[in-house]
């Protein structure tokens, strides 16, 4: 894989709509570490935009959005606090 | 002859149940288990806390609105034996079944967020709307934060409706100006819609009520009175009403046709659960990306009858009646006598009409008329 950071948990939640991806990650960060990287993949195309608003508002960190194929998108986030 | 097993004697239950014992006169034994013997009409909790609705007509005894074919049991499930193809209840005795249908619902969990049980109020059970309306009836002035405390919830618009309506009680007993009201979501908008935020989110501004959105309830204080969110912030108030994180029936919580949550993996179409072609699940319960509505389970209902009905009588499906596509309608209050309507599908995302006084008098009617039409199955 091309990410040089360890992605603790990776969460699918393809084929789950807005605001299923959103909910998911909001759910796996709460039970994450502070430190740890968490992925989620989606399809939504409405993620683009909520996923790294809610990173920023929430005060963690957005590593950064990558294709995984199709209309999936993989979304990369640390625990920061 | 077939056995089927009906669990959940709410709108979901009750309506299936009676259709089936419709198309199915003599050829099976439906049986339906609820926990409770009376049948609940929720939607009207909604008025309750501002005495627009007193909560004991707002249930009926569930033996009188089922079709005399079928046999009630009323018990709880305690758990599922899946290879025995059998249920068991509480009381200890097992209920055999060659069809299962799933309507067991969904429940608040209001002890799923630390403090919230304490602090906070909600009209989410007949209870709880009742000691609202009490708070509510004793108010004077004060902040009031309402707002959702967890998604999926059951009928995602009632939190907009009840604030819609909280801004007109309050107005008419002359304690809007005295009354800070703040609405949270916990996503970037007011609903999770985009459609129903877009016509919400102004009529919120308009009425004066603060929006606090990217609202993540963590925990409630109820010492300080504050609701602090997952991320970052914490609002003060003097009455907090959270609708409570939901959950499926306990017996299905770590089961196989349910994840960790209890919600039933359904086929969105068909509604069969996964892996289990003769178990099916309807409502609430199940883990569809579609509203937790009484419309749902309404619209949802005819499609797993056909199925059933015509694996018994050997027939193919009637293609008309065989699949669901997502189908649900709601009506939303905003105050003041006036209402709009959301019908939508799994593909097809509602466009909201304004508000006008038709709506609210169509859901006012549909309020009294549900006893006779729906859980009958007339319409
Ligand atoms: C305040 C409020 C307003 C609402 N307004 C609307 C509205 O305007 N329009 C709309 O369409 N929907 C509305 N709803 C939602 C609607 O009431 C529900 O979505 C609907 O009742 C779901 O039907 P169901 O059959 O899946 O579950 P329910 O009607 O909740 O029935 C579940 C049944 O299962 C039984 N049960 C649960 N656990 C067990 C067990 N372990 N063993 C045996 N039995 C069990 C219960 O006793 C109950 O009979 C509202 C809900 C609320 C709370």
């Amino acid at each position: 894989m091309s990410n040089p950071v360890q992605i603790s948990k990776e969460i699918d939640a393809r084929g789950s709509f807005c605001p299923g991806p959103l909910m998911e990650l909001i759910r796996a960060v709460k039970a994450a570490n502070v430190g740890e990287v968490i992925a989620v993949l989606s399809g939504d195309p409405g993620s683009v935009k909520d996923i790294p608003a809610w990173v920023t508002k929430a005060g963690h960190k957005f590593l950064g959005m990558e294709d995984a194929g199709g209309e999936v998108k993989r979304f990369i986030v640390r625990k920061a606090r | 002859m077939k056995r089927i097993l009906v669990l959940g004697g709410g709108t979901g239950g009750t309506l299936i149940a009676n259709l089936l014992a419709k198309k199915l006169k003599n050829e099976a034994q439906i049986t339906l288990v609820s926990a409770s013997s009376r049948h609940l009409y929720q939607p009207g909790w909604l008025y309750v806390p501002f005495g627009w609705q007193d909560p004991r007509a707002l249930s009926r005894s569930l033996k009188s609105l089922l079709n005399k074919r079928v046999q009630l049991e009323i018990g709880k499930v305690d758990r599922l034996d899946l290879p025995a193809q059998a249920v068991v209840l509480e009381e200890g005795n097992t209920l055999y079944y060659d069809y299962l249908v799933v309507a067991t619902g969904s429940r608040v969990t209001p002890e799923d967020v630390p403090g919230l049980a304490e602090g906070a109020h909600h009209f989410y059970t007949e209870e709880a709307a009742w000691k609202l309306h009490a708070v509510l009836e004793e108010w004077q002035g004060g902040r009031i934060v309402v707002g959702v405390g967890g998604l999926p919830h059951k009928c995602p618009v009632a939190p907009l409706e009840f604030t819609f309506l909280l801004d007109e009680y309050l107005t008419r007993r002359g304690l809007r100006d005295k009354t800070e009201i703040t609405y949270t979501y916990p996503i970037n908008r007011v609903f999770s819609i985009e459609s129903v935020a877009e016509v919400a989110e102004p009529l919120l501004k308009e009425r004066g009520v603060k929006i606090e959105t990217f609202f993540n309830l963590e925990s409630v204080d109820p010492e300080k009175k504050l609701a602090i969110s997952l991320e970052g912030s914490s609002l003060p108030y003097d009455l907090l009403v959270m609708i409570p994180p939901h959950r499926g029936a306990q017996f299905l919580e770590g089961s196989p046709i349910a994840d960790a949550q209890g919600w039933v993996y359904t086929d969105r179409t068909t509604l069969q659960v996964k892996d289990y072609p003769n178990i099916y699940a309807l409502g609430d319960t199940t883990n569809l990306p579609i509203s937790k509505a009484g419309s749902t389970a309404h619209f949802e209902a005819p499609v797993i009858a056909e199925h059933i009905a015509a694996e018994i009588q050997g027939r193919a499906v009637d293609l008309q009646h065989a699949s669901y596509n997502g189908k649900v309608t709601c009506f939303l209050e905003t105050g003041y006598g006036k209402a709009s309507i959301l019908a939508f599908d799994y593909d097809h995302p509602p466009k909201p009409p304004a508000p006008s006084w038709l709506y609210h008098y169509e859901k006012m009617a549909f309020n009294k008329a549900y006893w006779y039409l729906v859980p009958t199955g007339v319409i």
